[in-house]
């Protein structure tokens, strides 16, 4: 796990000790990000060929590459493995971990024992979950639905519910650290209204993740004691509401949508800041907007249930909600859209994902408006129709702006640069193979393919096929960046302190940072995103100072 | 289905053609948009890149206008979503007076349906063209979900408690019936087809393929032999439970003062559960049904009473006979008692 | 960093910073278990709607006097905590560890009635899950066993939390005895003195929730 350190001296992170005590003990928050890194890489990487098992199933209509019992663990596991080991830890304990304490001018977060706790507690119901997943699988979706998770499935459910219960107490202390961090280690004169988008966004999702995931605990909780003492919650059989089990899932699950895309939307916006040289657009509307969806995030969940035998009441009312929580998400949009006028562009690979993030998002987002469309809803619910939204928002949102923001910071962290070449390359490739992956799936929906089919009608081959073509143009994209990142650890040109030329605290250190961040505690006296427009004062700047390295 | 590509289902319902119009709005609504904000994207990105010789003077800070601009707008456009939405979905929740009613009972992983004459299937549906058709539907095991994408309607089926489904085909052929919710290893294999056909050769089907009692008279067999009427067809009159004839859709005052609509989910609980809700006046002294009567047999103990209508004005579908057999079958049964355990 | 108090982790500023962020943490604790428990409640609700008269009927089973010494015990143990961290933060070592042994006694005396009861009910034959015999049986049977199953899962996780905060109460008396937890290092006490309040506060809506229900509703 030793990673190569920068050329020689300045004492970093990195290359302050190298044993492996040193790192599985360690109470740094940027070995503890770079632990996080390792582990959902893997996680990924499972999530990964799952999906690849199963859009080769389907590119047939018969069920002839594997047993139904078989494709419907695959799915299971990619869902769990994606949702609840990759995408929800992805953008908070990767970059958040790394890059909270830094662009607030802190040594360490504010409780680094809690946070190593916090890791562990993630690495530990990972493999609870990964051992269910080789003793047999669990085949109950990712959402556990009532009585066939608590009643009928025969598989591993236990195990890994317990997987995901252990998790969520992972992602709470997460949450909480990060809350208190915000509020209690900023940097002298580092004012809220100063502070970088991505901390804005960081905290709304950590105030999420504090106050929602003990639903989703507890929800698991109950799923296990119905199914190992027969304390009926939610089978009816055993007179409990099954219902009850979806309001509470949803509670939590749906405000998870928004633990996924809004880290990935304060990703973006320092993205769109830094390489158009321009203070975004509305810096308070962005930020303030992260807080509007964190608030009204909690309260669409029963959008989930139009057609479950919830009151229409309740649909009315929930539906009505899910159309104004659009209206923040449509202000980022414009926002960033804005922030591109009149600026100076620049198309490194960090770019190039923030720009796809924000158009594919606008998929996702505008095709959100059909499923809050109650009647829509009614016919597309349970299709692939939302099976290709919420890619659209998860994929083409989250994990393009976790891969944008991994290019953007990788310099930061590991002390070398990334070959540019080919991460535009692998850019490129992943939106067009994401695209011809997932958009026949809105056209698939409408026509009613249910999601979670193992066959289907033959009619629908060809759309499957596009779709499945796609997927491993798709594969191939993910296995570039996973690829030349590794390499560039050796070969990659030592990075300067900031590559891009962007503001915040995170790039007055050396890269990769010091133990404690920074040799003395910086000062902030000037706003977020200050920058210097046509690059004059930061060229002579750089004549000025001596060439890093 | 033909081998053209298909952006869309068929449209075989009265909802079908709404539910497409409305979807086409969201998507010229959304493509607007979609291309709106790529063409300013790839516009800017080339006119701004850096080193180009464009403009940049009086760079825009901050425009509070424009920022309210962009919520004011999509606004009521969205609330134009919601309302068609809306109108649409609270449709769906009311069906029409005279819907033919069919049952479903759901399992892993079938579907069996039975028609109000009797005739059950299993898989396949098979309904008159232009007829109303409301299913109460029920499950057996875990959630499923009936789906018949071409009628644009989808609704989940629970154990232990009642939904229903209405829609009303406007064109002859055969759909795809899905279960839309997943429910186990062959989840995928519960699907099957809905037959629409003119109502002559509807009729014709029902007769050619007589295969099962009438629920409402299968429910009258269940009824007997379980005795119900010892207690529930005298008026009200003997004094131990109160009288079941034309009770199907009246409110009734419960015990605790609150009072509840007796629609089936009602009839349901009271039989299996008779202490939850008592009526006004009388003593929960009727056995607890719960795990003695089949699902089936509930939906037909449920249509048997909703047949038996008031004596006084006839109801609309054979009246006179049902209420002449409930006060006679009142008789015979005379002494058996009714206890608890 | 120049007063380095030994007290001071190495990322902290100064003491009062170290102070809040540790007060901070733990109230966010307390509301994740206020949502944890909200879960539970909302259980309550929905099925104490569907089932009214088997929610009383349920009551009726509950020892209304054992109950009401268990919420008098925990309500002492409260005070007994809250003088506690008074006394941490005077730096009055034998007092503290004084009043937070007999927090832990009091906490135990609860836990003891509350097994007492346990045991009573499943003397009775009204445990409705785990392979139990349940004697029970009327038309009122299926309200009942989920009265049953919630009483059990919701003063069970109530226990539960007991019993860690008394694992955490006899910690932080070892500490005390040893010399800790006094003056500017009671931040433990005070926080883990929440954290009892708490579970204590959840007694007082679990307590009517099931006990009292039916004495309300018979009004004889």
């Amino acid at each position: 796990m030793n990673l190569p350190a920068a050329a020689r001296p300045p004492r970093n992170y990195l290359n302050a000790s190298y044993s492996l005590h040193t790192w599985l003990f360690t109470l740094d928050h940027k070995r503890i990000a770079i632990l996080y890194l390792l582990t959902i890489t893997f996680f990924f990487v499972i999530g990964g060929v799952a999906a690849t098992i199963v859009r080769l199933e389907l590119m047939t209509p018969a069920g002839d590459l594997v047993e139904s019992e078989t494709y419907n663990k695959l799915f299971t596991i990619h869902g769990i493995t994606m949702i609840f080991f990759f995408l929800i830890p992805s953008i908070p304990t990767v970059l958040g971990n790394f890059l909270v304490p830094l662009m607030l001018g802190a040594r360490d977060l504010a409780f680094p024992r809690l946070n190593l706790l916090s890791y562990y507690l993630f690495a530990f119901g990972g493999l609870l979950t990964l051992w269910a997943i080789l003793a047999g699988g669990v085949d109950t979706g990712w959402t556990f639905y009532t009585p066939y998770s608590s009643t009928y499935s025969n598989t591993y459910v236990m195990t890994t519910a317990v997987g995901v219960f252990i998790t969520g107490f992972s992602s709470i202390l997460t949450g909480l650290n990060f809350i208190v961090t915000t509020h209690m280690m900023r940097a002298p004169g580092q004012t809220w209204f100063r502070l970088p988008l991505f901390i804005w966004s960081m905290y709304a999702t950590s105030l999420i993740m504090v106050l929602a995931t003990p639903v989703v605990t507890l929800a698991i909780l109950l799923v296990g004691l119905e199914r190992l003492f027969g304390i009926g919650i939610f089978d009816p059989a055993l007179g409990g509401d099954p219902l009850l089990f979806q309001h509470l899932f949803w509670f939590y699950s749906h405000p998870a949508v928004y633990i996924m895309i809004l880290p990935a939307m304060g990703v973006v916006s320092e993205l769109v800041a830094c390489f158009s040289r321009r203070r975004p657009f509305g810096y308070a509307f962005i930020g303030f907007s992260s807080f509007a969806i964190a608030v009204l995030s909690f309260l669409v969940w029963g959008h989930h249930m139009f057609v479950s035998g919830q009151s229409p009441y309740a649909g009315l009312v929930f539906s009505m909600l899910s159309f104004l929580v659009a209206i923040p998400s449509a202000v980022k949009v414009f926002n960033w859209t804005a922030t591109l006028y009149k600026a100076s562009i620049s198309y490194n690979t960090p770019m190039l994902y923030a720009l796809g993030f924000i158009g594919l998002f606008t998929v996702g987002g505008l095709t959100g408006l059909f499923l809050a469309t109650l009647a829509i809803d009614r016919h597309v619910h349970d299709t692939y129709f939302i099976v290709a939204h919420f890619h659209y928002i998860m994929v083409g949102g989250t994990v393009m702006a976790y891969l944008g923001g991994i290019h953007f910071w990788w310099p930061k962290m590991t002390g070398r640069m990334y070959p540019e070449g080919w991460a535009r390359f692998s850019a490129v490739l992943i939106f067009a193979g994401f695209n011809l992956t997932f958009f026949p799936q809105f056209i698939l929906g409408y026509l009613g393919m249910p999601r979670r089919y193992h066959v289907y009608p033959e009619e629908w081959q060809v759309l499957n096929v596009m779709s499945s073509a796609g997927a491993s143009i798709l594969a191939f994209g993910y296995f570039f960046p996973i690829t030349y990142l590794t390499w560039s650890l050796w070969y990659g040109a030592p990075a300067p302190p900031n590559p891009f030329g962007h503001t915040g605290l995170e790039w007055q250190t050396p890269s990769p940072p010091p133990t404690y961040n920074f040799d003395r505690v910086p000062i902030v006296e000037e706003e977020a995103y200050n920058f210097d427009p046509d690059d004059t004062q930061r060229k002579a700047r750089e004549e000025q100072e001596l060439p890093v390295g | 289905m033909s081998n053209d590509f298909q952006w869309m289902p068929e449209q075989a319902s009265s909802f079908a053609a709404e539910v497409d119009a409305l979807y086409l709005f969201l998507i010229l609504f959304s493509g607007f948009f979609t291309v709106l904000i790529a063409f300013l994207i790839v516009f800017f990105a080339i006119k701004y890149r850096r080193g180009s010789p464009a403009n940049r003077t009086q760079r825009a800070g901050h425009f509070f206008l424009m920022e309210l601009s962009w919520i004011a707008i999509p606004f009521p456009l969205m609330m134009v979503m919601f309302f068609w939405g809306a109108r649409i979905y609270m449709q769906q929740f009311r069906p029409p007076a005279g819907a033919m009613e069919i049952s479903c009972v759901a399992r892993q992983w079938m579907w069996k349906f039975q028609h109000p004459e009797g005739n059950t299937e299993i898989n396949d549906l098979h309904v008159p063209l232009n007829q109303p058709i409301r299913i109460n539907m029920i499950s057996e095991d875990v959630i499923h979900s009936l789906y018949v994408p071409a009628f644009r309607v989808k609704q989940d089926v629970l154990p232990g408690r009642y939904t229903t489904l209405w829609f009303k085909p406007t064109k002859v052929g055969r759909y795809h019936l899905f279960c839309a919710e997943y429910c186990g290893a062959k989840h995928s294999e519960m699907r099957g087809t809905v037959h629409v056909l003119e109502p002559s050769q509807y009729q014709a089907w029902l007769s050619g393929k007589s295969d099962g009692q009438a629920p409402a008279a299968a429910g009258r067999m269940l009824f007997e032999q379980l005795r119900c009427g010892t207690c529930h067809l005298g008026g009200g009159a003997t004094g131990r439970g109160p009288s079941l004839v034309g009770l199907f859709g009246q409110t009734v005052p419960l015990q605790n003062g609150q009072t509840v609509v007796a629609d089936e989910t009602y009839l349901r609980e009271s039989i299996l559960r008779p202490a939850a809700k008592v009526v006004a006046g009388y003593q929960p002294i009727m056995p607890a049904y719960e795990g003695q009567i089949g699902e089936e047999g509930l939906l037909q103990l449920i249509a048997e009473i909703k047949s038996l209508a008031p004596p006084g004005p006839p109801a609309k579908s054979s009246p006179a006979p049902d209420a002449d057999d409930a006060t006679s079958e009142n008789a015979p049964p005379g002494k058996a008692k009714v206890e608890t355990p | 960093m120049a007063e380095h108090s030994r007290a001071l982790a190495h990322h902290f500023e100064n003491l009062e910073q170290q102070r809040d962020a540790g007060e901070l943490g733990m109230w966010l604790f307390l509301t994740t278990e206020i949502m944890f428990f909200g879960g539970l409640f909302l259980a309550y609700c929905v099925f104490r709607a569907w089932y009214p008269a088997e929610f009383v009927a349920g009551s009726e089973t509950m020892d209304v006097t054992l109950g009401t010494i268990n919420t008098a015990v925990l309500l002492t143990s409260s005070l007994s905590m809250a003088l506690a961290v008074r006394a941490a933060g005077q730096s009055q070592r034998r007092r503290l560890v004084a009043l937070l042994v007999a927090t832990t006694l009091l906490g135990v005396v609860f836990l003891g009635i509350k097994s007492y009861e346990y045991h009573h009910k499943y003397e009775e034959g009204l445990i409705p899950f785990g392979g139990f015999p349940f004697a029970y049986d009327t038309g009122r049977r299926a309200g009942l066993v989920t009265f049953l199953n919630l009483y059990f899962l919701m003063t069970g996780l109530h226990a539960f939390h007991m019993v860690v905060g008394i694992f955490m109460l006899l910690a932080l008396a070892v500490l005390a005895w040893r010399g800790g937890l006094l003056g500017e290092r009671s931040l433990p006490v005070h926080n883990i003195g929440l954290y009892w309040h708490f579970v204590d506060l959840v007694w007082v809506y679990l307590f009517p929730f099931f006990y009292l229900i039916a004495v309300r509703s018979g009004g004889h």
